[in-house]
């Protein structure tokens, strides 16, 4: 069996004063699967990089196929046969699948000879359960054609230990089915030992033998999957016995549309097609949930509705007025957006979180009328207020809103965009990368607003988030709305439709 | 004008393409190296006037014109070292640093240089390929400077390497993905280091054509900023080094378009034909950049794309 495995020793590793990890132990058998737990910031890729030789652990030791291993760079732990694959993808976009794999190698020859690289490729992939276009730029693959040709790497560089970083994160239910079927395989094929970082339950109990939760840096439990249940694992994970709360949609959708989108066309970006939507209808205490894999236009609608991008042809109205997505308008018709990544699209970093509360509204008054001074007290009462209201840990309403925790952000970008009166409210990525609390708050007031009477878009990359906040569900692929189904609707369909296999 | 006057304005646009495009191919390919590492260098128009000021000093203090063309080199590595050394520093912007050594190398240039208007240099040898005719203006038009083919052999040279050697895909990758490169390993700015410095030196050979070959002497006009022009063609170009080569002669040939137009006594507005490269770069900026639309084939790294 090449497969090997490892043991982390009571490591413990400090930012400062901050203690990541806190005298961490951990075991894996060769040729299992294991799944690391946690929530953001429960020490779980902390302790990976420790393994990895990116972090250097003050306390403890790493035990490799038996043998303790001195870490202390990351071409260390490659000699030893480890590898990892990260949430974010390290091929070179621009580079062929090809290319890549040739230049991971730690041997590469001053000039590559392509024929017998070629070859070598060649008999390399006919030993694997799947295939992937060589000579393709690896930025025109899907995303679960690139997760895969991540792994690929590794197994070419003939890692024997592969560390999986969030590996689903932003694939389809099909393409996760996939990968993680793969690794399942090459995992019982004696072939490699997998860790996985995760905080999907259901992926842990599918696909792992044994399981590992951390929280606030401290192991906390584990053992064989089969002898946890999910009550368990959650319990472990937060900390608490109970679930957070899933707030209902109360009352019907009205009947009149309140955001239309027609024949909305834009330019695409590095050889992609534009946006080429025939019609986007949502209405008053609505929510339209719009799945698709990533890269597929969902950037390019968002950008347009929030003006950030101009479309070619087609229109945009809200309640039957003409929408360009300028600042009046927004201001006229009620509309709000709380875009992805709001610290780049949605802020101004280097402004205090004061001033940006204040940035729909510091030039107006109530009335909506024109002010020249600002008015410094109510901007600060209103930074004070939605500090309160939405829990935004902050040490102060005067400091860059850019000092503030990914989550905190997201609440002051949605406290400012869900202030006052809301008739459109568009969303997009709302709780990506933040922990279950932040989520279960988030997605609690976006339908609140909901319920409020607003008709919301929200624009989404996770297939779960989608089905459990929307009245209806539309599906966009290569830049067209390609399928449209009901609340509840089946995942396994809708996400065949989201790769063009429906 | 008659079918023979424009047939010699074409020959001569031509002659001339060889000709003018020659500084413009070294200084674009100079950029194209030093933009695929993922840097932007507005610096090589001074090494482009630095090397021409070099080349012609060494050449007339020596009386050996080659190594002129080595010092010109050495300078505009010099100017690159410089430029790389300082943009490796966090948070600072390689666009403002490249305005800095541009000034830097064409005042630097202005200042060693006064003596040198003057006095004539030995010039670098041409290749006689208009010897089988009897008319002095074909001979002269085509004495093509060896400069010339070995900025294409440079071109070609960079085109196969960066796809077939692995110094070539390291500095793609660096170019495109700083964060591959970091997880790979790869030293980024000792690569940029040598991308810069490479990219500065072929931009002073550059200029060393300019004072040796074609016009042929010193003066403190003698660039009139064909090093920037050189840096809108490598976005023409497409970051392709065979495209730069296919722009140069392009700009090469528009640069020609006055003095060929005077050749057959055309004289009216001869200074708005000169402008003809800088309504090119301006026509052609305007086409490959569209609005809602962001460049394709950019390395992933340039401060004007991310």
């Amino acid at each position: 069996m090449k497969a090997i495995g490892v043991e982390a020793v009571n490591v413990t590793k400090r930012f400062g004063a901050f203690t990541a990890l806190d005298d961490v132990s951990l075991k894996v058998r060769p040729g299992t699967v294991h799944a690391l737990l946690g929530e953001n910031g429960a020490g779980k890729s902390t302790l990976v990089k420790c393994l990895l030789g990116y972090n250097l652990a003050e306390v403890g030791s790493f035990i490799v196929d038996g043998r303790e291993a001195h870490i202390t760079q990351p071409q260390d732990a490659g000699r030893l046969g480890i590898g990892m694959v990260y949430q974010h993808f390290t091929l070179v976009p621009s580079m062929t699948v090809a290319e890549n794999l040739v230049m991971a190698r730690p041997d590469v020859p001053r000039v590559i000879n392509w024929s017998v690289e070629r070859a070598r490729l060649a008999t390399f992939m006919a030993g694997m359960p799947f295939k992937i276009p060589l000579d393709v730029p690896v930025d025109s693959l899907a995303a679960g054609e690139r997760q895969k040709a991540e792994i690929l790497k590794q197994l070419y560089l003939e890692r024997r230990l592969l560390v999986l970083d969030e590996p689903t994160s932003t694939l389809t239910p099909q393409e996760s089915q996939e990968v993680l079927g793969l690794v399942r395989s090459l995992v019982q094929a004696g072939t490699i030992t997998v860790i996985i970082i995760t905080h999907k339950l259901k992926e842990v109990a599918a696909f792992a033998d044994d399981v590992s939760v951390l929280r606030r840096g401290k192991m906390v439990g584990g053992g064989a999957v089969a002898a946890l249940s999910a009550t368990d694992l959650t319990t472990l994970m937060i900390g608490e016995k109970h679930a957070p709360a899933i707030i209902e949609r109360l009352g019907a959708p009205g009947a009149t549309p309140r955001l239309a989108v027609h024949n909305l066309a834009t330019l695409g970006d590095h050889g992609r097609p534009g946006l080429n939507i025939d019609a986007i209808v949502v209405h008053p205490r609505e929510i339209v949930g719009i799945a698709g894999v990533s890269g597929n236009g969902q950037t390019a609608l968002l950008e347009v509705l929030g003006g950030q991008r101009f479309a070619t042809s087609g229109t945009i109205a809200i309640a039957d007025k003409p929408y360009h997505a300028r600042r009046d308008e927004a201001f006229a018709l009620k509309v709000r957006v709380l875009p992805e990544e709001p610290l780049r699209n949605g802020c101004v970093p280097s402004m205090s979180v004061e001033d940006n509360a204040s940035l729909r509204r510091f030039d107006r008054n109530d009335d909506g009328s024109p002010r020249r001074w600002l008015d410094r007290k109510r901007m600060s009462a209103r930074a004070k207020t939605m500090i309160a209201a939405y829990g935004i840990r902050t040490p102060s309403k005067d400091v860059p809103i850019a000092a503030l925790s990914g989550g905190n952000v997201q609440r002051a970008i949605l406290a400012r965009e869900l202030d006052g009166a809301v008739d459109v409210f568009i969303v997009a990525n709302p709780c990506f990368g933040l922990d279950v609390k932040a989520v279960a708050d988030i997605r609690a007031r976006i339908v609140a607003a909901r319920n409020g009477g607003a008709a919301v878009l929200l624009i989404s990359e996770d297939l779960d988030e989608i089905r459990e906040l929307s009245d209806r569900i539309l599906v966009m692929r290569d830049g067209a709305i390609v399928f449209e189904a009901p609340a509840g609707a089946d995942a396994q369909m809708i996400g065949s439709h989201m790769v063009g296999h429906g | 004008m008659t079918s023979a006057a424009f047939g010699t304005v074409l020959f001569a646009m031509l002659a001339g393409a060889l000709r003018v495009s020659t500084p413009f191919l070294f200084v674009s390919l100079g950029e194209c190296l030093t933009e695929k590492s993922g840097r932007i260098n507005l610096g090589n128009e001074g090494a482009l006037v630095l090397g021409a000021m070099a080349a012609y000093a060494i050449s007339y203090e020596t009386g050996n014109p080659w190594a002129g063309l080595l010092a010109a080199a050495g300078v505009g590595a010099c100017l690159g070292l410089l430029h790389a050394a300082l943009c490796s520093l966090t948070k600072v912007s390689d666009i403002a640093m490249g305005i800095a050594i541009m000034l830097a190398g064409t005042g630097t240039a202005f200042f060693f240089g006064k003596p040198y208007i003057q006095p004539s240099a030995p010039q670098l040898p041409t290749i006689p390929f208009g010897f089988w005719s009897s008319s002095a203006q074909i001979r002269s038009a085509l004495d093509v400077s060896p400069l010339f083919f070995l900025g294409v052999i440079v071109g070609i040279a960079m085109a196969w390497g960066f796809r077939n050697t692995r110094l070539g895909l390291t500095i793609r990758i660096v170019g495109d993905s700083a964060d591959s490169a970091r997880a790979m390993g790869l030293r980024i700015n000792l690569i940029r280091l040598g991308a810069t410095a490479v990219g500065s030196a072929l931009a002073g050979i550059g200029g060393a054509f300019l004072s040796l070959v074609y016009p042929g002497s010193w003066n403190e006009q003698l660039s009139s900023g064909q090093g920037l022009i050189a840096v809108a063609l490598v976005v023409f170009a497409r970051w392709n080094p065979l495209y730069c080569i296919g722009a140069a002669l392009l700009f090469g040939a528009a640069g020609a378009l006055g003095p060929s137009l005077q050749s057959v006594g055309i004289s009216k507005g001869y200074y708005l034909f000169n402008a003809a490269p800088y309504v090119l770069t301006l026509v052609l900026m305007i086409l490959s950049v569209r609005p809602g639309r962001s460049l394709k084939g950019a390395p992933g790294e340039l401060s004007i794309v991310r």
